[in-house]
């Protein structure tokens, strides 16, 4: 009844990922002889490749609730804002409270952002992208009045370490990732959420008619968006050991969104990957430090990211198969 | 073909026009004719080729086979802004205006009187003005067109269209959202085209309406041509036997099997349970092992009742109450909770979820039924999966193929395998039957049948009336949103269906018509 290994081998969603991050890997390692190099220092790991996980850390983190999101058809722009948000509360307290409250405050924050997302979008029924527009635009500014405008700084060694530690050796921050893909894995995969989702996004009215609670279902990604968003912001602001309302998580919300689709998940809702959205957001950051490393002018960042995306989605296109009867539907 | 009448040229011909979507056959060798002035009703269930055929001829949709002639010359346009080029102009029921321009850029949108490159506004709103003034409206063209009702968008629309040359003018349901005031409006800018010549198809399911304004009416049913009449010749019963019914005798031997079946004891009940504006309150209640069918034309309120009783639709007035006990049913969530199910007439809208699996779409309604905590793990859902494409014949038999890619009977046998899945004391299914070929179509009969034997209680809606007689034990007939008559027994056949949804008579009085 099963497929053979071999054909689900063939089928296998993913393969233009895998092979898009190696081929950039390998890039890297020809531009930087030393990009595979990995050394022990003071209990921690060091090398370029260490390095990739751990800068791309937030974007990761982001793209682990936005897949959720974008698979009931919807995206949260806010996220940006929202990590400016906890980022700047976790740096407020992080000195005369403690870890543990600047940690729940931080995260609290992110909850309370991800509802109010949820809010508009499953009960009052706005279009997500407008919807989470007005998080955007306003976290920014309840950012800037958490810190008064200020960068605020910290020293607190607990909330240093998240940014800057490490866990058997691997950096605070992929620690932190790893662990949260468990967790959302099992959540999601472990339970029927992940079905549901998938069902949801794929076509709300007949998920609806087929007794699922949609609403309920919104609410929740959203929500956990939030969240994955809050603890983006307090890892990047361990990272500089303080909390920079204007420029923390800015256009962050992008790097995420483009992690979810170059991981294979349509805007349109329905089939997520999680694995494959933390994949896409290591080939954005692979692509990021190769270009650092290069010397060239990280301008060209810009115009790299694109063209790899574009091939990327050119190469996970059906059409692009059989581009040849495309142009004759075209003609028209 | 009707001599007495004067048969006068033909201002478009179509003849043997065919057109299938993969293996769904929605249109066969159709001949239509439409002369000079005259006003054509073009009249059918839904499914019955309507649209088909008039996006065929308009060239929405390329056409398999058959010719379409204007005035004689053959015409084969390749887009709808080439039919209205030719003269074919079409108004569909959403108005395809633009609600924030005025009245007057709507009028002449890409077609603007220019001067030196420039729109000469004033000219503009003045031919406007004169343009709806042979409409007898007179309204002030430089308004948004969305601050006026929808009759008057139907009319700016129209005068569009006949501006634009047209020789023929289909209407797709003009009136379904107007008031009787609009419609009256609306008839008598049809009556003064028809006196100019120009030929009117009027699509509508107004019954009234057609025997009011139309001279001439031409059914079609599962794609076919069933007729082309004389209005004035043609009495309502008929023209509805047209619509419905197939031959009468194929299904009276049938009856028997409904007829000897248990009927249990009641599992739900709906007592004046209605929604103002959608649906009257009805009551109904609803035995283990027996067949309801809910019969009436298009927009009698037969998927609105449907919709109700599954919570899809709120109802704000009556009770609900399922074995015995009160219940209230808010939403689907609710109504699958207590044991309901529903297959939706819109399967691909409503019912599948195309990029999800077969295996998927079966253990849907059943893992939301359970909720999240409890998971349906892989070996079970493969286990459930596989017994339904067993025992319901879905082909192909793979259980991880999208289901997008099935056949429209074999996606309905999966909706109903995702119901059956959750062991339902009463399943609606709407048009279980549509776009369904016919050795499908059969099948889903006898499983209607067999569930039935099995203790479950069904509410099925069909177009159909001879598919409803043969596997119903009472059929609620329906007109104008309101439960009209219920037959039950010996009673239930095509003719006193028939006579209920004319007349709006009970079964006994129809005998006599």
């Amino acid at each position: 009844m099963m497929p053979s290994i071999m054909q689900r081998l063939l089928q296998t969603r993913g393969l233009a990922q895998i092979i898009a991050l190696l081929a950039i890997l390998a890039i890297d390692r020809a531009v930087s002889p030393q990009f595979f190099d990995l050394r022990m220092q003071d209990g921690r790991l060091f090398g370029s490749l260490i390095d990739v996980l751990n800068r791309g850390a937030p974007v990761a983190l982001l793209s682990l609730g936005m897949v959720l999101v974008i698979a009931t058809r919807g995206i949260d722009l806010s996220v940006g804002a929202v990590m400016a948000i906890s980022g700047a509360i976790a740096a407020s307290l992080a000195d005369a409270y403690g870890l543990p409250v600047a940690l729940a405050a931080a995260l609290g924050a992110g909850l309370l952002c991800g509802l109010w997302n949820g809010f508009l979008v499953a009960v009052l029924g706005i279009q997500p992208i407008v919807a989470t527009l007005i998080l955007m635009v306003a976290g920014r500014g309840v950012a800037q009045l958490i810190t008064e405008g200020r960068i605020v700084t910290f020293t607190a060694p607990d909330l240093v370490w998240l940014g800057n530690g490490a866990v058997l050796g691997v950096p605070t921050p992929v620690a932190v990732v790893i662990g949260m893909l468990i967790i959302t894995g099992a959540v999601v995969r472990g339970s029927a959420l992940g079905l549901l989702i998938e069902a949801t996004g794929g076509n709300a009215r007949a998920s609806e008619l087929a007794g699922i609670g949609t609403r309920a279902m919104i609410l929740a990604v959203y929500v956990w968006c939030g969240l994955c968003a809050a603890l983006a912001g307090v890892i990047a602001a361990a990272d500089i050991m303080g909390a920079d309302a204007n420029n923390a998580g800015l256009w962050l919300e992008l790097d995420a969104i483009l992690a979810v689709v170059i991981g294979g998940t349509s805007l349109f809702g329905g089939r997520f990957s999680l694995v494959l959205a933390m994949v896409g957001a290591l080939i954005i950051q692979a692509m990021n430090t190769g270009i650092l490393l290069s010397g060239y002018p990280p301008e060209f960042n810009l115009l790299v990211k694109a063209a790899v995306v574009l091939v990327v989605l050119l190469l996970q296109s059906p059409r692009f198969a059989n581009a040849g009867a495309v142009l004759g539907r075209a003609r028209q | 073909m009707n001599a007495a009448s004067d048969p006068g040229p033909a201002l478009l011909e179509v003849r043997g026009l065919s057109k299938s979507f993969g293996t769904l056959r929605a249109l066969q060798e159709v001949d239509f004719t439409l002369r000079h002035g005259e006003i054509h009703a073009l009249l059918g269930e839904n499914g019955a080729g309507k649209s088909t055929l008039i996006k065929a001829v308009t060239g929405v949709f390329p056409r398999d086979a058959g010719i379409v002639r204007l005035g004689g010359a053959e015409v084969a346009p390749r887009s709808a802004k080439a039919a209205v080029d030719a003269g074919i102009a079409t108004v569909y029921q959403e108005v395809n205006l633009l609600q924030n321009l005025s009245v007057a850029q709507n009028l002449y949108l890409g077609r603007q009187p220019t001067r030196f490159g420039l729109v000469r506004e004033a000219e503009m709103r003045r031919r406007a003005t004169e343009l709806l003034a042979e409409f007898d409206l007179h309204i002030d063209v430089a308004e948004p067109l969305g601050n006026y009702s929808v009759a008057v968008q139907h009319i700016a629309a129209i005068a569009r269209a006949v501006d634009q040359s047209a020789r023929v003018l289909i209407l797709d349901e003009p009136t379904a959202s107007l008031d009787r005031h609009e419609v009256e409006i609306l008839f008598a800018v049809m009556r003064k085209l028809a006196a100019r010549g120009i030929g009117v198809i009027f699509v509508t399911h107004f019954l009234d309406q057609v025997y009011e304004i139309c001279d001439r009416i031409t059914v079609l049913r599962n794609g076919r041509l069933i007729g082309e009449r004389t209005t004035a010749e043609l009495p309502r019963i008929e023209l509805i036997r047209m619509m419905l019914g197939r031959e009468l005798a194929e299904t009276t031997s049938e009856r028997a099997a409904a007829q000897a079946r248990q009927v249990g004891e009641i599992c739900a009940r709906f007592e004046d349970y209605g929604k103002a504006g959608y649906v009257a309150p009805f009551n109904l209640a609803l035995r283990r092992g027996e067949v309801v069918g809910l019969a009436g034309l298009l927009g009698s309120g037969r998927s609105e009742t449907a919709r109700l009783v599954f919570g899809a639709e709120r109802a704000d007035s009556g009770s609900a109450a399922v074995e015995g006990r009160p219940v209230r049913l808010q939403s689907p969530r609710d109504a699958v909770a207590h044991g309901f199910g529903y297959c939706p007439e819109e399967r691909k809208t409503d019912g599948i979820i195309a990029d999800l699996t077969v295996r998927e779409n079966i253990v849907l309604a059943l893992q939301a039924k359970r909720g999240l905590s409890k998971p349906l793990s892989r070996a079970e859902q493969d286990e459930i999966a596989m017994r339904f494409i067993r025992m319901l014949d879905i082909r192909p038999p793979e259980p991880e193929r999208p289901i997008g890619l099935l056949s429209g009977g074999n996606q309905q046998k999966v909706l109903l395998a995702r119901w059956l899945a959750t062991a339902p004391r009463l399943l609606v299914l709407d048009e279980p039957t549509r776009g369904i070929d016919v050795g499908a179509h059969a099948e889903i009969i006898r499983l209607i049948r067999e569930l039935c034997d099995n203790g479950l209680a069904l509410l099925v809606i069909s177009s159909e009336l001879d598919e409803i007689v043969t596997y119903s034990d009472r059929v609620i007939v329906l007109r104008d949103r309101s439960h009209i008559d219920e037959l039950e027994g010996e009673a239930v056949d095509v003719s006193n269906i028939l006579a209920a949804i004319a007349a709006g008579t009970t079964g006994a009085e129809a005998g006599q018509a």
